[in-house]
């Protein structure tokens, strides 16, 4: 359906994107993940067409994009902070797309009815933009960017103003319209929470290229890079050599997964890699600190003369903060990553 | 390096700039210069060493000295006599504030042979004060200065009090916790907050008064003299055009000066203050303080303004019989006007109607594709400083119109638009031409903030959603901008229905504008011709006011205005 | 609505039109007949703002010639003149009326018109005709600047009104008199070389210090002079003006009969018929008309009979041809001047700029 070729564009000296390639196929969901700054709203309004390219092309289901206006491409795009028109209701709002493409005045009117059921807003066409709460006022702004079936639908930041639990509802609930609809998506988002729950494909994006492309899966499982593995919240991360099946890092010797490649390199130590006991057993530590994240805790270890260490336990088996306990390190959770273009 | 798409949004900016500044430079720029350039030259080479010669006349530097001081006065005057008005409008409510704010801005479009009549009326001979006290203004310079006063009063309480209205009270009443007291509060955060707006407001009067012209020619006698005066007297009846042109440049620096300084305030201005809806901030006048304040403002508008006004109205039914409506009805008949006129002078009415909706279509269109052009964004943020500063330039450039004199203008277009295909100078269309100049810089004003308010995203969100940059713009823009477009639209009318300087000076078809035919009807001997100027001024006093009390129920709420 | 609707679009496709058409920057040399140019059958009188002609005399003009009038008021007289001297060879118009003594050596240096004999000139006195060798201008009208009295005041206080420039200098006469500037007005130069005719070159500058002792008020234009400050006129009553004498014209007294209601039997204002300078004013073909043919039977018209006749109440003048009769209000509320003060054009274009500038040192400083 959409697919960037080496997708470049600069703001002055600066490239918002540097050769980007990227694929998104049919009824795939593709979530851009990245830090602010990172290009990935330029990526999305790049294949609007609101923002031009200085170089590579654009192709929507085959055609280059080069010289077809934003109006003509067909997409959907949802804007941050939703973008309503004020002086519309929200009928008005959902019904826009529908009037610009030349639909039937009734048709219009079944159609804002139907997606308004659809966004869970039955019968809500004839209220002011301006009365709505924030979750309602982002359930109209897809539904008015679904109105008109776009080829491709675009999101950004779509839950960004939201708080948390109305985030992880909304979340799940637009995963399953989108794969109600069939519809093709490319969302951009900084959260990776957001981004794993609704993507079937995850990007992340690293100043205007991307750093690694998988399934939710594979990029949890296996960062590319220490920039992914930090960026997704790892912050077990040290330079070590790896020899046969151990790892050489401040920590001392951890095991890594076999088959890993050998020499220096980072080294992620997941939390859940970290395993906790008694003071005499592995690398001694004091607990730090203890934070407490429902059916887990994160446990702050300071090793002597060594980095911080983040484990992970359960509510059961944490310790007290101030306690000194050994920690051990289990293979399946170390990952060895490659080394980061830039370092 | 940039991309065809962004060059593509250049492109757009120029094709809506396109038709402004031809407008511009074929109906301001050209004729301007040709007759400047006509003054400055002799045979062909320029003489500019007589500048120096011309600006260093005892006579030259007696009317720049005059025009320069009287403004700096009525400007002082002004301040201090409309700052406690902007107050009141801004923080009191009381009955009957809408038609008084309307009331109040009345004179700024009133021509001023009107005005001038009528503070002839007030302060001259038999007026009001020399019945008093036997106190006679005119031909003094203050005659001159409340004149400037009266016209100017809106301008300070509409700018200043627009945005007053709009500071949070409560940011004063948090200094007043902390131990302010109340003078120290205000000094310490009103004053700061007001003082952008304040001076906005100083530089317009001054830019009005100084270019003032007939104010000074009516009631200044012949002891008085300002820049504007001189240049038409140069021009227009000494035919001195070398002189003339070494005016106009000297008021053309002067002016471009003050509206440099006026576009540094209004971006100092922008800067982010507190705003809330002026509803929340205005309450009852309560306390002996208040009440005496108000009292005050109240009775500084009812003599300043409402006299005037009155006294013309008054003059317009004081018929030989006593109070009736003689001269109204004799406005009706081409006979009781005796040779004075063709046609009925109330057809002059109808004239100036149909001048003042062509003014304002042209004006319209010149300003809003001006104001839409100056608002594009800038399709890429790597974008150019350079262009910001273009678009500013051009947004100043817009202004100048308001400080050259009409003179100047109307015979530039004499000798400019001699010649097919701009042979206009015999045609009806230059007097809208001309009075629309003069309408395009309240049009831009007035939609410049609206459409700069304007979310881009919205704009991108109709795009994305299929609408074509027209459709998008008629979608998102239009319904945002109506009010602020029909505000303007009523302001250029109101001007164009008071514009007088540029109508006189061009020779024009036997179909006068309202006034004209108010001073041709006092260029007469006769009880029915000075009756019957009192009556069609009082007719275009009505009409201005009705037009701006209907503007007040448009103007949006939280713009905060500056005219 | 709809002359509205069509004026505003013909506005806007005006303003397009012209606009994209300068763009263009096409507009070249080229010399195409205009839309109202050449065999055209509108012929184009510019004149001053007073100018004005009844309806049905100018529809008698198209019936007799075919051609219609378009006036152009351009200003007042000086102004209207420097319009057309700014725009010599391309003239806004066919026809200037406007000049008189006072300006047409200006013209004529300027070489504004086309010499032509309009018929009908034989029934103007010698006397009145302007340029009358060579026939650059055609004398239209004539008109005469005098000092007018508020007849009540003079009634009310037995008092004889002036009836000579002496009399003005009279104490009897102290601070009763308001005169135009004549740097900015044509009554108020108009005043000052009658003034000039009287005393000779080297004696009006003592007149005018004895004027100036006897409290004389200089005013800017004579709106003010007249509708203020002069207590015999409607307007100057309604402002309580109190100076009863004021530089107008000698047909000021009709005027206040003529535009007052009821129409009172005496006029209220009389004139001091020794005061009076009589101006004559001229038109001319303008070098370089459109509509030379159209100019020159418009010439011949401005003479004759019928354009005479009506011309008085149009424009408070009186006709220069002897066989136009005057309208009975004129003989019946005007006086005769038998005696006016004149001066030659020649001799006005020499001295101007310099009487002005001694006569406002002399009286404004």
């Amino acid at each position: 359906m959409l697919a960037l070729e080496n997708a470049t564009v600069r703001f002055g000296r600066r490239a918002a994107l540097d050769a980007v390639d990227l694929e998104v196929a049919d009824h795939e969901i593709v979530c851009v993940l990245g830090p602010s700054g990172s290009g990935k709203s330029t990526l999305l309004r790049a294949v609007a067409g609101l923002q031009p390219l200085d170089g590579g092309r654009v192709l929507l289901g085959g055609a280059d994009q080069a010289g077809v206006p934003v109006h003509r491409r067909g997409v959907g795009l949802m804007f941050q902070d939703h973008q309503l028109f004020p002086q519309r209701d929200v009928g008005g709002n959902v019904a826009f797309g529908l009037r610009m493409h030349g639909v039937p005045k009734g048709e219009q009117r079944s159609r804002v009815e139907e997606l308004l059921e659809l966004v869970g807003l039955p019968g809500a066409a004839r209220r002011a933009v301006g009365a709505l709460s924030g979750g309602e006022q982002q359930r109209v702004a897809l539904a008015r960017a679904l109105a008109p079936s776009p080829r491709l639908l675009m999101l950004d930041e779509p839950l960004g103003q939201l708080d948390r639990t109305l985030r992880e509802r909304l979340v799940v609930e637009l995963r399953a319209v989108f794969r109600r609809l069939g519809t093709t998506v490319l969302a951009v988002t900084h959260d990776q929470g957001e981004a794993f729950a609704l993507a079937d494909r995850v990007v992340v994006m690293r100043d205007g290229g991307v750093a690694q492309s998988g399934t939710p899966r594979d990029v949890w499982q296996r960062p590319a890079s220490e920039f992914v593995a930090r960026f997704l919240g790892f912050a077990n991360v040290v330079p070590a050599t790896v020899t046969g099946g151990t790892a050489d890092t401040p920590w001392g010797g951890v095991p890594v997964p076999a088959g890993s490649p050998q020499g220096a390199c980072r080294l992620l130590v997941r939390p859940s890699a970290v395993r906790l006991g008694p003071r005499d057993v592995g690398l001694p530590c004091v607990v730090e600190s203890l934070t407490f994240r429902g059916h887990h805790v994160a446990v702050r270890l300071r090793p002597d003369g060594a980095p911080p260490l983040e484990a992970e336990c359960g509510l059961r088996d944490a310790p007290e903060a101030g306690a000194e306990v050994g920690a051990a390190f289990a293979a399946e959770d170390v990952v060895v990553l490659r080394p980061d273009a830039g370092d | 390096m940039r991309g065809p798409a962004s060059r593509r949004g250049s492109a757009v900016r120029f094709a809506l700039m396109a038709l402004p500044v031809a407008f511009f430079a074929l109906f301001f720029a050209y004729p301007v210069a040709s007759i400047v350039g006509r003054g400055l030259r002799v045979g062909d080479s320029w003489q500019l060493g007589g500048i120096a010669e011309v600006v260093g006349r005892p006579d030259i530097l007696q009317v720049l000295w005059f025009t320069l001081w009287q403004a700096l006065a009525s400007t002082g005057l002004t301040l201090l006599i409309a700052l406690p008005g902007a107050y009141v409008f801004a923080r009191y409510d009381f009955p009957g504030k809408q038609v008084l704010r309307a009331v109040v801005t009345v004179p700024f479009v009133l021509p001023t042979v009107v005005v001038g009549t009528a503070f002839l009326a007030l302060l001259g001979r038999g007026g009001l004060l020399d019945d008093l006290w036997g106190v006679r203004l005119d031909t003094t310079v203050w005659a001159i200065l409340l004149a400037h006063v009266f016209f100017n009063y809106a301008v300070v309480v509409r700018t200043v009090g627009g945005l007053w209205s709009q500071l949070d009270p409560r940011q004063e009443e948090a200094a007043r916790v902390l131990g302010a007291g109340r003078f120290t509060a205000w000094r310490r955060v009103t004053l700061p907050a007001l003082t952008p707006a304040v001076a906005a407001a100083a530089l317009m009067v001054f830019l009005f008064t100084f270019t003032s012209f007939g104010v000074v020619q009516i009631l200044g006698g012949p002891a008085y003299s300002t820049l504007e005066v001189e240049i038409y007297r140069q021009t227009a009846q000494v035919l001195d055009l070398s002189t003339a042109a070494v005016l106009t440049l000297v008021q053309f620096a002067a002016v471009g000066a003050i509206l440099a300084v006026h576009a540094w305030t209004v971006r100092r201005r922008e800067s982010a203050l507190r705003l809330v809806d002026p509803a929340h901030t205005a309450h009852r006048p309560s306390g002996a303080g208040q009440w005496a304040l108000l009292g005050a403002v109240l009775a500084t508008v009812v003599l300043l303004i409402v006299a005037p006004l009155a006294v013309l109205i008054e003059r317009s039914v004081d018929g030989p019989g006593g109070y009736g409506l003689t001269f109204y009805e004799a406005l009706q008949s081409a006979e009781a006007s005796g040779g004075t006129f063709l046609v009925p002078p109330v057809e002059a009415v109808w004239n100036s109607l149909q001048y003042a909706f062509a003014a304002t279509a042209i004006a319209l269109v010149i300003g809003g594709l001006a104001a839409a052009a100056l608002t594009l964004p800038r399709t890429s943020s790597g974008g150019a400083p350079r262009a910001g500063r273009l678009v500013r330039g051009f947004d100043a450039l817009l202004m100048l119109p308001l400080g050259v004199s009409a003179v100047t203008v109307g015979f530039g277009f004499l000798i400019t638009l001699d010649e097919p295909p701009l042979e206009l100078r015999t045609s009806w269309i230059l007097v809208p031409l001309a009075q629309a100049l003069v309408g395009v810089p309240f049009v831009v004003r007035t939609m410049l903030p609206v459409l700069r308010a304007v979310d881009e995203r919205l704009r991108e969100a109709a795009a994305v959603l299929g609408a074509s940059p027209l459709r998008a713009w008629r979608e998102v823009d239009l319904p945002l901008v109506r009010r602020a477009l029909l505000v303007a639209a009523g302001f250029a009318f109101a001007v164009s229905l008071g514009e007088f300087g540029a109508t006189v000076f061009i020779a024009r078809p036997d179909n006068p504008t309202l006034p004209v035919a108010v001073a041709r009807l006092l260029g007469r001997p006769g009880e029915l011709n000075y009756g019957q100027a009192m009556a069609l001024s009082t007719i275009l006093m009505l009409v201005c006011a009705a037009a701006l009390l209907l503007l007040d129920r448009l103007r949006p709420d939280r713009s905060a205005g500056e005219f | 609505m709809s002359t509205t609707k069509k004026i505003t679009l013909t506005a806007l496709a005006a303003a397009l039109g012209a606009s994209t058409l300068a763009a263009c920057g096409g507009s070249s040399g080229d010399d195409s007949a205009g839309a109202d140019g050449g065999g055209s059958k509108t012929v184009t009188l510019v004149s001053h703002d007073s100018f004005n002609a009844s309806p049905a005399v100018l529809k008698e003009f198209t019936k007799q010639t075919g051609y219609t009038v378009k006036v152009l008021k351009s200003g007042d007289a000086v102004e209207a003149l420097n319009k057309e001297i700014l725009t010599k060879g391309s003239p806004q118009g066919d026809v200037f009326f406007g000049v008189d003594n006072t300006t047409l050596s200006r013209a004529l240096d300027n070489d504004l018109f086309t010499p032509y004999e309009a018929k009908g000139l034989e029934r103007v006195p010698e006397a009145v005709r302007l340029d009358k060798d060579e026939h650059r201008v055609t004398p239209i009208d004539s008109g005469d600047i005098c000092v007018n009295y508020d007849k009540k005041y003079f009634a009310d206080r037995k008092l004889a009104p002036p009836q000579s420039f002496d009399d003005l200098a009279e104490p009897a006469y102290r601070n009763l008199l308001v005169v135009e500037n004549a740097e900015r007005s044509s009554p108020g130069l108009g005043f000052l070389l009658g003034t000039a005719a009287a005393y000779g070159d080297g004696g009006w500058q003592d007149y005018w210090k004895k004027l100036r002792a006897n409290g004389v008020k200089v005013v800017d234009s004579w709106e003010i002079a007249y509708n203020q400050e002069f207590s015999g006129s409607a307007g100057g009553r309604a402002a309580k003006g109190d100076r009863p004498l004021v530089v107008s014209y000698a047909s000021s007294p009709p005027v206040e009969v003529l535009y007052a209601k009821p129409q009172p039997k005496v006029a209220p204002t009389g004139v001091s018929t020794g005061t009076c300078f009589r101006q004559t004013e001229a038109a001319g073909l303008l070098k370089g008309a459109r509509n030379e043919a159209g100019g020159k039977a418009l010439l011949d018209f401005l003479i004759s009979r019928k354009f005479q006749e009506d011309m008085p109440l149009n424009m408070f003048v009186n006709p220069v041809a002897e066989d136009a009769k005057l309208p009975p209000l004129f003989t019946e509320f005007g006086e005769v001047i038998a005696e006016p003060r004149t001066m030659a054009p020649e001799k006005i274009a020499e001295n101007r700029d310099q009487w002005i500038q001694s006569w406002s040192s002399l009286v404004l400083k």
